[in-house]
Parts: C-alpha cells; sequence; structure tokens
C-alpha cells in the first residue's frame, strides 16, 4: 500500500509517501529526520491485518508537512534527503 | 428560519432478513465530522443502518446513531459480536472493540457496494476528501486525503446551499438547470468562494448559474487531487457528495468515466467497510 500523508491547500500540493509493501518497521527513518516526522506503530490502523510495524508520519505533523521538511528541501544545491537515503527499502518518497 | 444546509436523515431495515437466524452479527460506527453511520451486518449481509447528524458530541453520536439503526429491529447492542469504530471520531465510540481507519473501511465498503470491478474510490466526505486504490477484495493499495481544507467538501456545499437559501438535497440538480455552464468561481477557498458568490448574485446572476459556478471549481479542484494517485476504472464515489448529481456529472466528463451506480446509501460506505472487519475479525478469533 502506498501511504501518502500530507496536503493540499492554496499554495501547493505536499505529499510524503511511504510503500507499506516495503516498509519493515526498522526505524532508521525515525533516526534519520531532523524534524522527528516519522513514528513506527506497532499496529497499521490502515491495515488491520498487517503482522509487522509500520513506519508512518505523525498525525501531529501531518497537516504542517511542508513547513516540516522546508530546511531539508532549500531552494538551491539541494543535497539527497536524509529520509530517503536511510530507507533501505527504497520505501520513502516526496512529491515535492 | 428554515436550515438550508440540513440533508435527510434516514434508516432502514432489511425486509428479508432474520437477525436471530445469524451466525455472526457485527457492527460498524462511522463517527464522521458532519455525518454518523451505524451499520449492522448478519453473516456478511446488510441488515439495518442509520445516517444521522454526528452533532458536537462523539460518544452519543455513536451511541444514538446505533440506537436508531436498531429501531425496531428487536436486536440489542449485547447481541453484537463484534463492533468496529471508524471515521474522524473512530476512538469515541464507546461500544466497539477495536478503531479502524476510514480509509480502510471505506476501501472494504466500497468493494461491498458497488462490487470487486472497483478500483478507484473517491470519498467526498463532511470535511475532507479521499483518493482511495482497492484490489478486487477491497484491500487499499494507495490513498491520499486531503482534510486540509473545505472546498471539495460537503462542509463547503453547505455554505453554498445555505448562501443560496436553496435546501441541500436541491443544490445538485439545480445546477445542471444552466443552458451553458459558467467559468468556474476563480478561487478554491470556500471563505473565498462565498465572498465571490455574493458578488455574482448582486450582479444579477441566477442562483443556478452560482451553483454551477461553484461546482464546476469543485469538481476541478477534486479531480486534481484524484489524478495524484490515478483514475483507474471502475470508478466509483462513497460519501455524501455522490447524492450531489451537479458534483458526481462534472466529475465524469472531466475524467471521462462513469462512476458506477451504487445499490445503497453512499453515506453507509465506512460504516459496512467496519462491520466487514469486524465480521474478519470475529472469524480470525480475534
Amino acid at each position: 500500500m502506498i501511504a501518502n500523508f500530507g496536503y493540499k491547500d492554496g499554495s501547493g500540493e505536499y505529499f510524503l509517501s511511504i510503500d507499506t509493501d516495503k516498509c519493515n518497521g526498522c526505524r532508521d527513518c525515525v533516526t534519520a529526520c531532523p524534524a522527528q516526522v516519522f513514528e513506527i506503530r506497532d499496529e497499521d490502523p490502515n491495515d488491520p491485518f498487517r503482522e509487522i510495524p509500520v513506519a508512518a508520519i505523525k498525525d501531529s505533523e501531518r497537516k504542517k508537512i511542508k513547513y516540516a521538511c522546508g530546511p531539508c528541501k532549500p531552494v538551491s544545491k539541494r543535497p539527497s534527503l536524509p529520509c530517503v537515503v536511510a530507507c533501505k527499502q527504497g520505501a520513502i518518497a516526496h512529491s515535492w | 428560519m428554515a436550515e438550508f444546509w440540513r440533508w435527510t436523515e434516514s434508516r432502514w431495515t432489511a425486509p428479508d432478513k432474520d437477525w436471530k437466524k445469524a451466525k455472526i452479527i457485527t457492527a460498524g460506527v462511522d463517527v464522521g465530522s458532519v455525518s454518523s453511520q451505524a451499520v449492522v451486518m448478519v453473516d456478511g449481509e446488510l441488515y439495518c443502518y442509520s445516517n444521522m447528524r454526528t452533532g458536537s458530541d462523539s460518544p452519543n453520536s455513536a451511541t444514538n446513531a446505533m440506537n436508531w439503526a436498531l429501531e425496531g429491529t428487536g436486536l440489542s447492542l449485547d447481541k453484537i459480536q463484534y463492533t468496529v469504530g471508524t471515521g474522524y471520531g473512530r476512538v469515541n465510540v464507546p461500544f466497539a472493540q477495536r478503531a479502524i481507519t476510514e480509509i480502510a473501511c471505506h476501501g472494504r465498503g466500497a468493494n461491498f457496494i458497488y462490487g470487486p470491478t472497483v478500483r478507484t474510490v473517491l470519498d467526498m466526505g463532511g470535511q475532507d476528501c479521499k483518493a482511495i486504490h482497492i484490489d478486487e477484495k477491497g484491500k487499499v493499495t494507495n490513498f491520499l486525503m486531503n482534510d486540509k481544507c473545505a472546498a471539495g467538501t460537503g462542509r463547503g456545499m453547505e455554505v453554498f446551499a445555505d448562501l443560496l437559501g436553496v435546501s441541500i438535497n436541491e443544490v445538485g440538480e439545480l445546477s445542471l438547470k444552466v443552458e451553458e455552464e459558467p467559468p468556474p468561481v476563480s478561487s478554491t477557498c470556500v471563505v473565498f468562494a462565498k465572498s465571490e458568490a455574493s458578488g455574482l448574485l448582486r450582479e444579477g446572476w441566477p442562483k443556478e448559474k452560482v451553483i454551477a459556478a461553484y461546482t464546476s471549481a469543485m469538481a476541478h479542484r477534486v479531480v486534481t487531487l484524484l489524478e495524484r494517485i490515478g483514475v483507474e476504472p471502475d470508478f466509483a464515489i462513497t460519501g455524501g457528495i455522490a447524492k450531489n448529481v451537479g458534483v458526481v456529472t462534472r466529475l465524469e466528463k472531466e475524467l471521462h468515466i462513469k462512476a458506477l451506480i451504487p445499490k445503497y446509501d453512499t453515506q453507509i460506505a465506512g460504516a459496512v467497510g467496519a462491520a466487514l472487519f469486524a465480521r474478519a475479525l470475529v472469524e480470525k478469533g480475534k
């Protein structure tokens, strides 16, 4: 399942997606993110039959993801995003 | 003073089913930001349901919806083996054994209401909008939700119904009574769209033209959200706005795809999915 966390408002669309089929709950994204937007859930509220933990964006961060991720996305010379690099399964993607 | 935003509440019991003959009785309660539904299923078939306004008190909303659904059936809460709560207020269903998100529940519910060919579900709810991809069993494969703003939601449409003094049950039909489609309102924000609409009314635009302009803008906004994950046939719409023929027609036109015709009230999809999950959880011995 591709879980898209984020929102769309007058300024644009901002979604951080996690491919839960690839996610194994390893916690590397939680450690890598300087803004601490990730969390690991023992039960996936979107998939009640999933047996292993899953990464997700905290509910408190979801609706301000544009600002939370802002520091990692400078306008020029943007380095690779720490969360994307940290995830060995390649489960994380950003829409902006 | 008439309340134009008030849509019709309803309840229903299956005329041909007897809960006393059922092996597994389960329930799903969807406490949404605007509306609440309670659905009871017997052996995976729809037995009864209710659809009413949520009000300001979530735990009472769940109980009120359930009591109304059970009214006249002789069935009581203690005979229901498992209840799943879903929706915005899912943690406030006091008699539920588990809470599952409305995304998973709308996926399952759409699969039940529309059949196993559905792959794309658009849920336009009271205060949010969801695009969901499901497989033939109703399991979610991709989802995207926007709950940051009212444009593209029931709440937005309620604002316009109230502004124009037209009942929410009739705004859809009214929006189609224009000979030529007017340009959509330029603001995507409902607050500004309302100001813009007041201006158009003062300029002499008839009500149907104003509501057509707003509906057109709303449909377009929803389409851009859907296109982020793509629309794969078959396409189905759940939630209250699925009953607005003005929005549905414009969506179908912009997406070049016809939405499936529902067999049941589109607002109960979440609660239906929850009741189905409840049954699966009973069968798994949880």
